[in-house]
């Protein structure tokens, strides 16, 4: 698995220092995550997940170990990256047609080309929103949207400029039941269609299995990368599957898992 | 509807009756206690002064005004430097707000005497009062709408590879405008606080300067009527901003665009 992977994490640790105190955050994980994967981080909370996805970012660059993305070693924030948090963080000042078209007034070759092909890059946002089911809101404010629908803009901003990497730190946390298992299947189309690299990271279970080709299980604080599990359910997976017994038996062995973490 | 617009209509004329009555216990009170004008004119007597004195009363008023106008305007454009500064970068933040801070404590009517030793007496130690002292809010709110920006949002925008001049540019910038607009309305009442201040202290001209010269003669109903020229003018600035405010940051009112 890790040789040739297209993300590798290599013994990579992560310390925070607050004044004098420092705190491992994240402790020794290796593992490599291949070129169109969509892997998943699942573990008690404050383990760290989300520390793994600020290294693999750069945003946070590994204090121990390395990280290294198609062939660089990650020492700052590196480009072609897109992120989507639990938070959808759209600007209110801009519709959800502007908000999705951000990425491309910051990203070469994109932002050099924005103002003089504006309809091509418009008509590209239209696509993308319309395959979301956004089409006719394209005009709306983030404030006048549902939070299903303000998430959804948020990963078609995420995914504009077709970034090889896609970050998902829990994005999916803060909406009703209905909603989240609605948006995994959009989620799941959508990887389906362009197969960039997925790194999910959640408590949710059922969430990880259902979207992830691999589901990484860390251990509480720091964290330590304690199981790695392949999904070999046929793709695409619906909600139906998701209660099929090959589904639920990989969903308790995931939370057994878990569970001993607690217990430890 | 018909109820809905009446209701509309009793709502715009509360501030209104509100003040008729005010002005009319005021009256009253006048008459019964016998009052002598040096103490409290009557409010009928006020507007009376105040239209027989109009032409000066606008003269004087109006060198308020634009000396009051020319240190908020001053006061924006450092206000607004100064705050982009001190919200972007943190070092400019540490260095600088524990400054700012003291300064604002100190009382601007001290500063007066002072700038009359510099600059003279007239316009120019009223300019610069009501940009000394309207200048702290703007870079306050400037500061705080920078400061406050998720940082989940940043990381977005750092992911993509933006520049810290992008980030203030795309993000800073939009975000911190409503609280640049809301410090407006305080700001431009403080600068009439401030020219008012220096009109009376060391001026020769300006409504303060009015109202301290009227009152030096025992001419209170005077005094009143300037006060009252300060009030309307205070109001009508204040209205300016707020129309500015909810024009340029139509997002921030959500509430109202939804409907």
């Amino acid at each position: 698995m890790t040789a040739g992977a297209f993300v590798e994490l290599k013994a990579a640790s992560l310390t925070y220092r607050l004044g004098k105190e420092t705190t491992l955050a994240l402790a020794d994980a290796t593992f490599g995550i291949g070129k169109g994967e969509f892997v998943a981080v699942v573990g008690p909370s404050g383990c760290g997940k989300s520390t793994i996805m600020k290294m693999v970012t750069g945003l946070l660059p590994a204090t121990g170990g390395e990280v290294v993305v198609g062939g660089q070693r990650v020492t700052r924030p590196i480009k072609g990256v897109g992120m989507a948090f639990q938070n959808p963080t759209l600007m209110p000042w801009r519709t959800t047609l502007d908000n999705v078209l951000l990425p491309m007034e910051i990203v070469e070759p994109h932002k050099h080309r924005f103002r003089r092909h504006r309809a091509e890059y418009v008509e590209r946002a239209m696509a993308l929103l319309k395959t979301v089911g956004l089409a006719d809101f394209a005009d709306k404010y983030p404030w006048q949207l549902s939070g299903g629908m303000q998430q959804r803009s948020n990963l078609c901003r995420a995914l504009i400029h077709e970034p090889e990497i896609l970050m998902l730190d829990e994005p999916f946390g803060a909406l009703d039941a209905f909603t989240r298992e609605e948006l995994w299947g959009v989620m799941q189309a959508l990887w389906l269609e362009k197969r960039f690299t997925g790194v999910l990271v959640t408590h949710d279970l059922r969430e990880a299995v259902y979207l992830a080709d691999t589901v990484y299980v860390m251990s509480r604080r720091p964290g330590r990368v304690v199981m790695s599990r392949q999904i070999d359910l046929p793709r695409p997976r619906t909600l139906a599957s998701t209660f099929e017994p090959a589904f639920v038996d990989i969903v308790h062995e995931l939370r057994e898992r878990i569970h001993h973490e607690h217990a430890a | 509807m018909i109820a809905g617009r009446s209701r509309e209509i009793v709502r715009l004329a509360m501030p209104w009756l509100a003040m008729a009555l005010f002005l009319l216990l005021w009256e009253l009170v006048c008459v019964a206690f016998d009052l002598p004008e040096i103490l409290l004119p009557r409010p009928t007597r006020v507007f009376e002064v105040f239209f027989q004195r109009f032409d000066i009363l606008l003269a004087f008023c109006w060198d308020t005004l634009w000396t009051t106008l020319l240190g908020f305007f001053l006061a924006i454009a450092g206000g607004v430097v100064l705050g982009v500064l001190i919200g972007a970068s943190p070092l400019v933040y540490s260095g600088l707000y524990p400054l700012l801070i003291a300064f604002n404590a100190v009382p601007k009517v001290a500063l007066v005497p002072i700038l009359m030793i510099w600059v003279g007496v007239g316009a120019t130690p009223a300019v610069i009062t009501a940009f000394v002292i309207s200048f702290f809010p703007i870079v306050v709110n400037v500061a705080t709408g920078l400061a406050t920006i998720e940082p989940e949002m940043i990381d977005v925008l750092y992911s993509l590879g933006a520049t810290r001049f992008e980030i203030l540019r795309k993000v800073g910038i939009p975000r911190a405008m409503p609280y640049l607009f809301a410090s407006l309305k305080v700001a431009i009442t403080l600068a009439f606080i401030g020219s008012v201040i220096s009109e009376t202290v060391g001026g020769n001209r300006g409504i303060g300067f009015l109202m301290l010269s009227a009152g030096a003669r025992n001419d209170t109903a005077t005094t009143f009527a300037g006060l009252f020229a300060i009030a309307i003018m205070g109001v009508a600035m204040y209205a300016v901003c707020a129309l500015v405010e909810q024009r340029m940051t139509r997002w921030a009112f959500r509430g109202e665009l939804v409907s």
